[in-house]
């Protein structure tokens, strides 16, 4: 039911997306790390737990929720590219390919974990 | 210098889940409008990708010495709307799918393309927001 999918996504997504910004803020201002540590994270995150929706042949309402919704918000690839762009065109090549580097190996890593572990 | 606060305040945790909201309803809505097959390349969220990444450069271009803007216009739209529009998820778990189901060379040209196309498209949305709002 389509009215309802839309419900659940826009209930996930109420949640995911704060989230994000709570694990950045925590990120930058108690651990002091630097502003790509948290989209990492969130990404990793986020990438499991679709990975076990999906390895699990979930679908219909929780996925509209949990996936669509929740991880997909907690997620962003808009903030990765920027950073990974200003990295670049600040003169941070090494940066930029860590960045990358991490995205791909970890958050690659674990959708495919979660993946794995559900099938 | 005080500690940092541990969460943001509540107002801007307001405006991201809103902005949320708004930006997964229509990353959602993409994936109804473009259907995608297992097998396939995964055309809706290249297209959530690209286009947030190239917006995402626009607002930056767009608040770059701009005071006056409400402090609360760059997590409504950057960390909101954009953050729930695009996705890294779907992105992860579709390649792993496409090189589960024997499509490696297709999930490899989808992540490259996505991060190229999507870094070039924030490069190329800061260079278009730079000639239309030229600064102060």
């Amino acid at each position: 039911m389509t009215a309802t999918h839309a419900l659940l996504v826009a209930l996930g997504a109420a949640v995911g997306a704060p989230l994000r910004l709570v694990v950045a803020h925590y990120a930058r201002e108690r651990l002091r790390a630097a502003p790509p540590a948290g989209t990492l994270v969130v990404n990793v995150v986020g990438s499991l737990v679709l990975g076990v929706l999906v390895g699990d042949a979930v679908g219909g309402s929780a996925l509209a929720l949990v996936g669509t919704g929740f991880c997909g918000a907690l997620t962003t690839f808009s903030t990765l590219a920027l950073e990974l762009w200003e990295a670049l065109d600040d003169d941070r090549p090494v940066a930029a390919a860590a960045n990358l580097g991490l995205s791909l190996v970890l958050g690659l890593g674990a959708a495919a974990l979660g993946y794995a572990l559900a099938a | 210098m005080a500690s940092a606060a541990a969460l943001p305040d509540g107002a801007t945790l307001g405006v991201v889940a809103v902005g949320g909201v708004l930006g997964s309803l229509g990353r959602w809505a993409v994936g109804l409008a473009i259907p995608h097959e297992v097998g396939a390349f995964p055309w809706s969220t290249f297209v959530v990708n690209v286009t947030g990444a190239f917006a995402m450069g626009l607002l930056v271009a767009f608040l770059v010495d701009r005071p006056g803007v409400h402090r609360l216009a760059r997590p409504f739209v950057g960390v909101g709307v954009l953050g729930g529009w695009t996705t890294f998820s779907a992105l992860a778990v579709d390649a792993v799918q496409l090189g589960a189901t024997h499509h490696v060379q297709l999930a490899l040209l989808y992540v490259g393309a996505t991060f190229l196309v999507g870094t070039l498209a924030v490069a190329a949305g800061m260079l278009g927001g730079r000639r239309v709002w030229p600064g102060p």
